[in-house]
């Protein structure tokens, strides 16, 4: 009964579900203004409403691709955790909740882990995803940023981390609250290591997260409107029992009670995270001149977002990730194929969780000619 | 006059009637049948408690760790520690009495002692604000332990709190970076830390200032990753459902010792800690001075290398 549960039912459905894609012609009603977007507008301006400047939640896929070089990363493979070790049920059972956020969301947990270059910097990332179970910080999600940050104390690079998160996971029990001494003891490795921790507090940033990694980074950035808080709004509503300040628990209220070191529009990130990596790392320039202010530190053209958007069709791909797997097969797994020559047009689709598919954006705008 | 839980309406009644014929047979030469009357029911009491207690479900346990009568911080630190030093102030901004803190000593050792007191009448809950500690509290913990690890002093938590204070104010002046910074400060210790969790360790206001080379729990405590009233209300929107949440959650002693988030149990006396708290709180004495004394032993790098590894496997055997 449980085989057939756990494995051949959610096998079956997979077969006759089609993955929910965004289909191009949809509108998005900004949150804040009800004002209408095209999705392919709000795509290509990185998930800010182009009007309003509203920051709209972004996949941590997304994320990622935004922030590395070429939209180039190789994903860190991250060690399996004990599932539901409570046997937790809440209505539905633990394990379905899972299920189905995978199926959802074709992630393993809420966090996933990148390396690559940032301005040809080497910079190890580690993303939230608010859509798998609210962010929520278990077992899976903590050994995620441990593992993290220790592939960046291997690799010697920064650290950077865009939070989003509900706080614990409550299905996980004591467990996902021991995540929060467990991952403030990575935070000290990078610490002892002399490793900057970025911090990016994105909407929302919550609980048992607020008050354990993402208060501990060496610089905390926050993005525009973002709510980051230890007790939520309506907990403290409940009880104090009044309204709460205009504001309150917002980006810009943290900012100006000391908690945050800027609040940053998601277009800025980029060049910002850059800069600062740069000037925590490069101890003397070789020139005193800046090396930002030049136009090519340019967020995403729009002719990458349109590669995500994946107009290749698969055999293609398939095609181009068996001949570039073999290139890559025999870099190291920290040292990612930046090293031969492909540094500007490689292009990573982290389609499956173990290995990365590599395809070249050169070759692929060729064959699509 | 005590206090009962409704689970020990039973004990109750016959502890009454206990009362009511010994204040008969106070008056006048007691006549045998009444004595053995008396003795009968005490004996009677005596096993429905043993009876009662030996299978505590955990909503029963969350009860028994929230129990009026239960011994608190102030409680422990009048009967075990000598020549003890309240210290006060997060030296930003105020005192924060749901924490206590301060240097004594236990047995012959100097400790720095730091606990979460819930007050024990009406008056003490006010000024202690349940237990429930702001920013500042979390604070004056991290000062007094960098300040037990320079001066070489192990440091000795008692935990118990539902959670850390939500409110404006406490948002306000950092409440997350308080609970954060005050975790790192544990992990960070030089010295070893041992913590005790005497009735509720609620979420992260508890880790804060549990991360620890050694977690103890009293037989009917709890620990939780939030209150079972809380958790009710992320899962079902329903505070109400506090015993289903408690009943799943895994909350008891005795599930986290299993887990290996706990390291050693507290035995309680029949009844719980309330009906003989001298006992109790001696009985956790010793254990503490007995787990002091196993770190006495190891340098300042072993102990929080011991602490890092102990926190880095939980989970990973399961």
């Amino acid at each position: 009964m449980n085989w057939i549960s756990n494995v051949v039912r959610p096998r079956i459905r997979s077969l006759l579900t089609t993955k929910p894609e965004v289909p191009d012609n949809m509108w998005i009603k900004c949150p804040e203004t009800g004002q209408m977007v095209f999705y392919k507008d709000l795509e290509s301006n990185q998930f800010v409403v182009p009007g309003s400047n509203f920051h709209i939640r972004m996949t941590a896929d997304t994320r990622l691709k935004h922030l590395f070089d070429d939209a180039c990363f190789e994903k860190v493979t991250v060690p399996v955790v004990p599932t539901d070790p409570l046997k937790f049920r809440d209505g539905r059972r633990y394990v379905d909740r899972l299920r189905d956020a995978r199926s959802d969301t074709s992630l393993e947990d809420a966090v996933i882990v990148g390396a690559g270059k940032l301005n040809g910097q080497n910079v190890v990332a580690a993303v939230q995803d608010f859509r798998f179970m609210g962010g929520s910080l278990g077992m899976a999600a903590g050994e995620t940023i441990i593992t993290g940050m220790m592939h960046a104390v291997q690799l010697k690079t920064p650290f950077i981390l865009f939070t989003a998160s509900g706080g614990a996971r409550m299905q996980e029990g004591i467990l996902s609250l021991m995540q929060m001494p467990r991952t403030t003891i990575a935070v000290q490795k990078l610490r002892d290591n002399k490793l900057p921790y970025i911090v990016v507090l994105t909407d929302p940033t919550t609980g048992g997260v607020t008050a354990s990694y993402a208060m501990l980074g060496d610089i905390h950035i926050a993005e525009p409107g973002a709510l980051i808080c230890f007790a939520g709004p309506r907990v403290i509503q409940q009880t104090i029992r009044e309204e709460l300040p205009e504001g309150f628990q917002r980006a810009e209220y943290l900012l100006e009670h000391g908690m945050l070191d800027m609040v940053v529009h998601r277009h800025d990130l980029r060049k910002t995270l850059s800069k600062l990596v740069n000037l925590l790392t490069v101890k003397v320039n070789k020139s005193s001149k800046s090396e930002f202010d030049s136009p090519k530190d340019m967020v995403l053209t729009s002719k990458h977002i349109g590669m995500q958007n994946s107009k290749i069709d698969h055999s293609t791909n398939r095609n181009l990730a068996t001949t570039s797997l073999e290139s890559t097969s025999t870099i190291g797994t920290s040292e990612i194929a930046l090293t031969n020559g492909l540094k500007d047009s490689i292009f990573h689709e982290s389609g499956s969780s173990s290995s990365s598919v590599i395809s070249s954006i050169s070759e692929t705008d060729k064959k699509q000619d | 006059m005590r206090t009962y839980l409704d689970f020990e309406k039973p004990i109750a009644e016959l502890e009454s009637k206990v009362a009511e014929l010994k204040a008969i047979s106070n008056g006048d030469n007691s006549t045998v049948s009444i004595i053995d009357d008396i003795e009968n029911l005490q004996q009677k009491a005596q096993q429905a408690l043993t009876d009662i207690y030996a299978k505590l479900t955990p909503w029963q346990k969350t009860q028994v760790a929230r129990h009026p009568e239960r011994p608190h911080c102030t409680d422990f630190i009048n009967q075990l520690v000598v020549d003890f030093n309240a210290l006060a102030g997060d030296r930003y901004f105020a005192e924060d009495t749901a924490i206590i803190a301060g240097i004594g000593r236990l047995g012959k050792r100097s400790i720095v002692l730091i606990g979460h007191e819930k007050g024990s009448d009406t008056q003490g809950r006010l000024k202690h604000n349940f237990g429930m500690a702001r920013p500042e509290g979390y604070r004056k913990a991290s000062r007094l332990m960098e300040m037990a690890d320079r001066f070489d002093l192990p440091v000795v938590t008692i935990v118990d709190t539902a959670g850390a204070y939500p409110g404006v104010g406490a948002e306000e002046r950092g409440q997350a970076e308080a609970i954060a910074q005050s975790t790192n400060r544990c992990l960070l210790l030089g010295v070893p830390i041992i913590s005790l969790i005497v009735g509720e360790g609620g979420s992260g206001g508890a880790v804060a200032i549990a991360a620890a080379n050694q977690v103890l729990m009293m037989e009917h405590a709890i620990y939780t990753v939030a209150s079972p009233e809380a958790a009710a209300s992320i899962l079902w929107r329903d505070a109400n459902r506090a015993i289903d949440a408690a009943t799943n959650m895994k909350i008891t002693a005795q599930d986290l010792l299993e887990m290996g988030v706990v390291d050693s149990i507290v035995p309680e006396p029949i009844g719980g800690a309330h009906r003989d708290r001298a006992r109790s709180i001696a009985a956790a004495g010793e254990v503490i001075e007995a787990k002091l004394a196993e770190f006495s032993k190891l340098s300042r790098d072993e102990i929080r290398q011991h602490r890092h590894e102990r926190f880095l496997n939980i989970g990973r055997s399961l």
